[in-house]
């Protein structure tokens, strides 16, 4: 993974494209993200940084988050993430300075990364997709259901992994290939065309698209 | 929601009119054809506006050649270069789908008076 940024996301809204066509946009907020550690080969065994985004009361730490921050004299931080970078990425990154959006360009394409809002206990037809049952030909309370789960005496038990109802959502998703739209930085906005998983106000990573396609048009 | 609102509400349009459903309005709208640009009128009644913000969007109804025409424009859109109040109508509701079932003399809406 290249660099990547932490980033709230705001909402979704609104663009024109040149022809007067609209598109969908999610604006994030992506307020620099102060560098809180860097991880080196010679000292942890691999390369990558710690960056980090919102605040948190001092009241709020334990010892050992409280000393880690005072270590690399940052202030408190709500979430930390790493990130792994080569051995060239991280070069230009020491604990205390900031990633920024300078490390996009509008155009290109990113995969953004968040937690998806709760489901809670989900049926198979939301959660998997499934067709459900007949609505009538004599169908008796079965509408939502999945219908037969296994085979018979051979093999004579469920195979792992049938897909079934339970707890759908709040847990991470990427949505890859996303054209930045505008980059505001005075206003530490980015739009992104279409949507990011995850809850307004929830907080997402944004990275270089891993997956190599042609530019954005 | 509410920066979202902010950041839209700086770039919201003010050239445009107020109008309503039961007006008639014309929409001069831009059209491309190759490399050229011209402006193609729609002149119709509003049977609809719903949306906000940057997302709001205007439905208008004609009848051309005896066949009705609906187009539903976003108000924000930069393909809708002007748009023209012909006449102010006086209705009651606000959204005018009736319009739909009639014909002819029947189909029109009465003029707002004063």
């Amino acid at each position: 993974m290249s660099i990547a940024m932490l980033g709230i996301k705001i909402g979704m809204t609104q663009r024109f494209d040149d022809s007067g066509r609209a598109m969908p946009v999610t604006v994030l907020e992506m307020v620099p993200c102060p560098v809180v550690q860097k991880k080196t080969t010679e000292t942890d065994g691999y390369n990558a940084i710690q960056i980090g985004i919102g605040t948190r009361k001092k009241s709020r730490l334990n010892k050992p988050l409280a000393g880690h921050f005072k270590k690399h004299g940052v202030s408190p931080m709500q979430v930390l993430r790493e990130i792994r970078l080569t051995d060239e990425e991280i070069g230009e990154y020491e604990a205390g300075k900031e990633v920024t959006l300078d490390i996009f360009e509008p155009g290109q394409r990113v995969d953004v990364e968040g937690r998806s809002k709760g489901k809670g206990t989900a049926g198979v037809m939301k959660r998997w997709n499934f067709r459900g049952g007949k609505a009538t030909h004599g169908v008796h309370e079965n509408y939502r259901h999945g219908g037969a789960i296994g085979q018979c005496a051979t093999p004579g038990r469920l195979f792992k992994g049938i897909k079934m109802a339970g707890r759908m959502g709040n847990e991470r998703v990427s949505t890859q290939n996303l054209i930045i739209v505008d980059i505001k930085k005075e206003q530490n906005l980015m739009y992104v065309r279409g949507a990011v998983p995850g809850a307004r106000n929830g907080v997402v990573l944004v990275h270089g698209s891993v997956k190599k396609t042609k530019s954005a048009v | 929601m509410d920066m979202l609102r902010q950041l839209e509400s700086d770039k919201l349009r003010t050239d445009l009119p107020d109008f309503g459903p039961g007006d008639t309005i014309r929409v001069d709208v831009r059209v491309r054809e190759g490399e050229k640009e011209r402006l193609q009128a729609f002149q119709g009644i509003v049977i609809q506006r719903r949306g906000a913000g940057y997302s709001e969007t205007f439905m208008v109804r004609k009848i051309s050649g005896g066949v009705g025409v609906e187009r539903v424009f976003p108000l924000q859109s930069p393909s809708v270069a002007s748009i023209a109040v012909v006449r102010r109508g006086d209705v009651r509701r606000s959204r005018l789908y009736y319009l739909r079932d009639r014909v002819g003399k029947a189909a029109r809406v009465k003029e707002k008076r004063g």
